[in-house]
């Protein structure tokens, strides 16, 4: 349920943004997360229909775009995809592996009126 | 209208983790963030931690449990400082309530301070507070299965402690299985088997957080 508190995070930061720019109303917000977050959309999404009523982005629409994860071997240099449990590099079989995606939280953009 | 702002999400949470982090490193305090689920043993290996430390260092810990005052009590009762904060629902510590938190301290006379954040395996992994070190304790009942299911805090813990090893034999917890797959996932991480209510196992992981401490101090 950590999601309750990502989602105030990205409320405050949308409020914030269109309060700047002078908007009356967010019809939608675009993040992107990582799944090696373990975030999860339909908590995400439930904290969203919590949070909003209320506020400027009440009924605008939160729209998430997952990454996946991405990571770098530190011995031979390839870069592949992987899941969240498995980070070993599939040409050397080492799994001392920098991550370079996959972690992400970010709020991309707004849309307002 | 359409407008960018690739900003993190947390950021609120991590500006005033930083300002934490500042003020630990200006007073020359290590702080430790421990996670695990309830009942893994958190604040029996707090106690363990400052029997064995508490004669080189003076300590503090910050209890973060959704409701009651249990834990800080059972630490203050050893004559430690103590903080209890109740996030009243909420499944893991933000930064600002470790700055509130904090207040109530007395950093110049202090080196090492013990946040025992609220028991759970997923949600304080994305909030950090300003710590130097997030740790984290599985304990033997909880079973070897556990990081296949949490990978996420064991990626991002420095340091994993086995509690309640002495009961691995009647409990069917394949330790060689439970090695292979952390290492996978966190190489870098030391491991320490520790029974923390016997004391047994505290020798390794109180050297390893006695150098973090005197590398903190020492670059204050």
């Amino acid at each position: 349920m950590h999601e309750m508190g990502i989602v105030s995070g990205i409320l405050s930061s949308a409020v914030d943004a269109a309060e700047k720019e002078g908007a009356s109303k967010i019809n939608d917000v675009r993040v992107s997360i990582g799944v090696l977050t373990e975030i999860q959309d339909f908590a995400l999404q439930f904290a969203w229909e919590a949070l909003t009523p209320g506020t400027m982005a009440e009924g605008g629409e939160l729209v998430v775009t997952y990454i996946s994860p991405v990571s770098k071997c530190s011995q031979c240099g390839t870069e592949f995809e992987h899941d969240r449990f498995e980070i070993v590099c599939p040409d050397c079989g080492n799994f001392v592996c920098e991550q370079l995606k996959g972690r992400e939280l970010t709020i991309d953009s707004i849309d307002i009126d | 209208m359409e407008i960018d702002i690739k900003k993190p999400i947390l950021d609120r949470n991590e500006r005033l983790a930083q300002d934490n982090r500042k003020l630990f490193d200006e007073k020359g305090v290590f702080v430790l963030d421990l996670m695990a689920s309830p009942g893994a043993g958190k604040t029996s290996t707090i106690l363990a931690t400052i029997a064995a430390l508490r004669d080189r260092y003076n300590i503090a810990v910050i209890e973060g449990d959704i409701a009651s005052k249990v834990d800080a009590e059972k630490i203050s009762a050893h004559g430690i400082p103590a903080v209890q904060i109740n996030t009243g629902g909420a499944c893991h510590l933000e930064s600002d309530m470790i700055q509130r938190a904090i207040e109530a301290l007395d950093l110049d006379e202090l080196d090492l301070v013990i946040i025992e954040n609220v028991g759970n395996l997923v949600c304080p992994t994305e909030f950090y507070l300003g710590e130097h070190a997030k740790v984290m304790i599985l304990s033997v009942p909880e079973g070897h299965d556990k990081p296949y299911k949490y990978p996420n805090i064991f990626q991002i813990a420095e340091a994993v402690i086995l509690n309640k090893y002495d009961t691995l034999s009647v409990f069917d917890f394949d330790e060689a299985e439970f090695r292979a797959v952390v290492t996978s996932l966190n190489h870098a991480a030391p491991m320490f088997p520790m029974s923390a209510t016997k004391g047994e196992g505290v020798d390794a992981w109180a050297e390893w957080l006695t150098a973090r401490i005197e590398a903190v101090k020492s670059s204050s």
